[in-house]
């Protein structure tokens, strides 16, 4: 089938970018969305083009580097998809395609569909972990997990920090991203001794990053490719809250010793 | 430039004494450093990985100065995240008869004893410990309704010791990792440069010094000076192209080192695994895995007849082959990992493949789901399932899932002495990257073991030997070897972008894969790998005067990144070749059609080949050297490996 795009072109962070068409004539059914970018790519280097720039690497949905808004959709119409595991026989014949970057303040645009993401890893050094230096771990049995707490855990835990679910918001927000890390944890008893401080600081550091408030519209939640749900975000709310009365400042004294 | 040498030798430093007692006797013997001391080292660690972000977050904690590498946009994403199944670990949960020696026993004999003995058991060892960690770090590891963690069985083992987190175990251990590190990025002990590639290694009077990198969005090249390097890079599997691996995993950074003089382990070593969804078309970019655990729950099977077109639901049970449980009673579906490849080759050599072009075998639910209920396989394999329906359009409940052997992991590395440092000193490889304890067929669930053994337990006391023994002159980037090392990448560089011939990057990488998979792939002959080294040649050659690598250094240039790695595959190529070649038996993953028992199994020749082979870069052009490093079994007798 053939498949017309209309791909974001921007040379550098600093450049103006347009929209560019380009026509891919023989798409397979069978192909990812990323290798109809691949066969298209060959043939604008063969023409003395430049290739297209998109981040990808896993492609199997898993490392979460790939992802750009396809038809104003992030991550393109599959449900719990993202673009390299989207194949083209959700497509038909003639469809045309507008592929754009992520669009928020905090996530600058790099080249064509590439952008800078590293404001999520920020976000997590700012308290997206447990803090246990290697060697000091109890047995692995000694910490019972209730099942549930656990698989719940799991699903927070997915999250493969792509940035959809703040392309997909109007406000630009890191709510859903911050949130599953904070439930994650904060649902396991090994995550209980930084929980209030860890809401505080990771919600601090978003708002330091340019994100949006949340403001329970949903979309994130709508594209996200592991379905995380919007619910570690009311979760993350309340420990916030309990956080900010809570949370008293160290102890000057020191610790005990 | 280069240091190479035709005295370099092979010193394991393996420690005397029992078997159980070398770590201890090891940890005993190697110098402290003091901690006020430690935050006058600084150690580079390129990769973040589970072995490279495990090592730079404990490095970090301990207190050295680490500069941590990554290509990636964050060191979040590296290819350790996509391993599914598990990850092994001797706790015997489960009262089933597990122990450290089991593993130990299990993991010499899966990898049909090549690998180096002490190793093994100093990785059954540290099992235990990982599991303990990365509990405590809130990895999600499945769990029984008691609270305790739950187990399943893996290929080569006939105990359950596999622990899990869905089919993500991967991405969960190194997301436990990657907070680790950002955790220490955000103390100040780690600096983190992600977006940055090693292109080059710098050596100082002998020993390891620096790397120099290139920054992939200004297209930067600098020298970055440490103490030590280690390098977590991962392993080459993309020399085929199709592979499960990332499509940005590469040999840059361990086929610089070799050519520095680090000495490559058992390149011939690769892993072919038998779940993976089959080649679709000539566009295809990657291929996908589906994990060794769906072989617990799954019976592999094809029709008996050659040819037979029916589907799969039409061809009566009587009329169908299983195969492995046929041949392999004691195991059946859980043979090792080569084991069932090799036989999935066969059927499909037979004429008795399934699906488009006859390259597929059955792996089917069926049984299980009827056995189990839905529901159950489900909560097991759901997002395998969900991911096989995507990427096939067909829903595996219903149909069985149709799968081939893919090139998945490399066993072969830099070669690493019993304290994971190469032939270079103060250069130590770890993880997938060095060639050290899967012999010649890894077990499941056993590299992810590895490489958080390596990065959280092994190296952060080897390399604090190291540095308390080395005696290391200032060195800085300004230092003649390094501004050596930084213009020879520019000029490779340029010389890459000025040639504008015909040819995509691509399309030599394609083509190198074809001739690496046909000839030195699931099955090797001595004619095939000459006519493939022959060949490799002459792509090589036209690589460097026809390929296209469009647009310029000083920007994002994806294909100038690629470039560089396919002109190293188009080498190390060559070197696996040659590594298959010369090791005129058949063991594990290599399979040399000439040696083969007359059931069809392979058969090793301990006389000549119980050794690690790894070859010394001797020159541009030359042929490398082989150098051999014995392998002696005291504990776990070599026999002909039986799953029967």
């Amino acid at each position: 089938m053939k498949i017309i795009l209309q791909v974001w072109r921007q040379k550098d962070r600093n450049a103006r970018g347009k929209l560019v068409r380009y026509e891919c004539p023989n798409v397979s059914e069978h192909m990812s969305f990323l290798e109809m970018l691949d066969v298209l790519n060959e043939d604008l280097t063969t023409k003395g083009e430049d290739p297209v720039a998109f981040e990808h690497d896993c492609r199997e949905g898993i490392c979460g580097s790939c992802g750009f808004m396809i038809n104003g959709v992030a991550h393109g119409p599959m449900p719990g998809t993202t673009v390299c595991q989207l194949h083209m026989r959700h497509f038909k014949d003639g469809d045309e395609l507008y592929l754009e970057p992520w669009r928020a303040k905090a996530f600058p645009v790099l080249r064509d569909l590439i952008v800078d993401r590293s404001a999520f890893d920020r976000i997590v050094a700012a308290g997206g972990f447990i803090s246990v230096p290697a060697g000091s771990a109890p047995d692995g049995n000694a910490i019972l997990v209730p099942k549930d707490a656990s698989d719940r855990a799991m699903d927070a835990a997915q999250c493969i920090g792509c940035g959809a679910c703040v392309a997909a918001c109007p406000n630009a927000s890191a709510s859903l991203f911050t949130s599953a890390k904070i439930s994650h944890l904060g649902l396991l008893p090994q995550g209980q001794p930084e929980r209030y401080e860890r809401a505080l600081n990771m919600v601090h550091q978003m708002s330091v990053e340019s994100f949006g408030a949340c403001g329970n519209i949903g979309e994130c939640e709508a594209v996200c490719p592991k379905r995380i749900s919007i619910e570690n975000i009311a979760r993350m709310h309340r420990d916030y809250m309990k956080a900010a009365w809570m949370v008293r400042p160290e102890v000057e004294t020191g610790g005990a010793g | 430039m280069t240091e190479t040498n035709s005295s370099m030798k092979l010193e394991s430093r393996v420690p005397a004494g029992p078997i159980e007692k070398k770590w201890d006797n090891c940890r005993f013997e190697m110098k402290l450093v003091n901690p006020a001391n430690k935050r006058k080292y600084s150690v580079i660690v390129v990769g973040t990985g589970l072995a490279g972000g495990a090592a730079a977050a404990t490095l970090g904690e301990l207190g050295y100065n680490v500069h941590c590498f990554c290509h990636h946009d964050s060191p979040r994403r590296a290819h350790s995240i996509a391993a599914q199944g598990g990850i092994n670990a001797a706790k015997n949960y489960c009262n089933d008869g597990d122990s450290v020696y089991r593993l130990f026993y299990d993991t010499v004999k899966g990898g049909d004893f090549r690998a180096r003995e002490a190793n093994v058991y100093r990785l059954a060892q540290i099992s235990v410990n990982i599991i303990d960690q990365c509990v405590a770090q809130g990895v999600p590891f499945a769990r029984e309704y008691g609270g305790t963690l739950a187990n399943r069985s893996f290929g080569g083992a006939q105990v359950s010791r596999t622990f899990y987190a869905r089919g993500q175990t991967g991405q969960q251990l190194l997301l436990g990792a990657y907070q680790a590190l950002e955790r220490q990025i955000d103390a100040g002990s780690v600096t983190m440069y992600p977006r940055r590639e090693m292109l080059d290694l710098i050596i100082v009077n002998g020993a390891a010094r620096g790397v120099v990198t290139r920054d992939m969005t200004t297209g930067a090249v600098d020298a970055t000076i440490a103490d030590a390097v280690v390098l977590g890079t991962g392993g080459y599997g993309n020399v085929f192209y199709l592979s499960t691996n990332a499509r940005n995993s590469n040999a840059t950074a361990i086929w610089r080192a070799y050519k520095h003089g680090a000495a490559f382990g058992n390149p011939c070593f690769t892993q072919i695994h038998p779940t993976c969804i089959p080649v679709s078309g000539d566009y295809q970019s990657k291929l996908t895995l589906m994990s060794e655990s769906l072989r617990n729950d799954g019976r592999i099977w094809v029709p008996l007849k050659k040819g037979d077109s029916r589907p799969p639901a039409q061809i009566p049970e009587a009329e169908r082959d299983y195969y492995l449980e046929r041949r392999y009673p004691s195991f059946g579906n859980l043979v090792p990992r080569d084991v069932a490849s090799r036989a999935a080759k066969q059927a499909c050599d037979e004429g008795r493949g399934v699906g488009p072009g006859g390259y597929g075998v059955y792996l089917d639910f069926a049984a299980s789901i009827h056995r189990l209920g839905a529901h159950t396989i489900k909560e097991r394999y759901g997002n395998l399932f969900e991911m096989y329906d995507r990427i096939t359009g067909e829903d595996p409940y219903s149909v069985p899932m149709r799968i081939y052997p893919a090139v998945h992991y490399t066993m072969g590395g830099l070669w690493v002495d019993y304290r994971l440092m190469s032939t270079v000193p103060g250069l130590f490889v770890i993880g997938e990257a060095n060639f050290s304890d899967h012999g010649a067929n890894r077990l499941g669930a056993s590299a992810l073991m590895q490489g958080l053994a390596d990065g959280y337990f092994v190296l952060p006391y080897t390399i604090g030997d190291y540095l308390a023994n080395a005696k290391l002159e200032k060195a800085s980037p300004d230092h003649a070897g390094a501004k050596q090392v930084l213009a020879k990448v520019d000029t490779v560089t340029r010389k890459m972008l000025a040639i504008k011939g015909k040819r995509t990057v691509d399309s030599f990488h394609k083509a190198l894969g074809k001739l690496m998979w046909e000839y030195c792939g699931m099955a090797r002959n001595e004619k095939g790998l000459q006519f493939a080294i022959g060949k490799i040649a002459e792509l090589r050659e036209e690589f460097w005067k026809n390929v296209n690598v469009s647009g310029g250094n000083e920007e994002i240039n994806q294909a100038l990144e690629r470039g560089g790695r396919v002109a190293d595959f188009l080498e190390l190529g060559e070197l696996m070749c040659r590594d298959a070649l010369e090791r005129r038996e058949s063991c594990g993953g290599h399979f040399r059609e000439e040696w083969q028992t007359p059931e069809g199994e392979a058969q090793r020749d301990d006389e000549k080949f119980s050794h690690a082979a790894a070859w010394a870069f001797q020159g541009e052009g030359k042929t490398p050297g082989r150098l051999v490093e014995p392998l002696e079994f005291e504990y776990v007798h070599p026999s002909q490996r039986s799953y029967k």
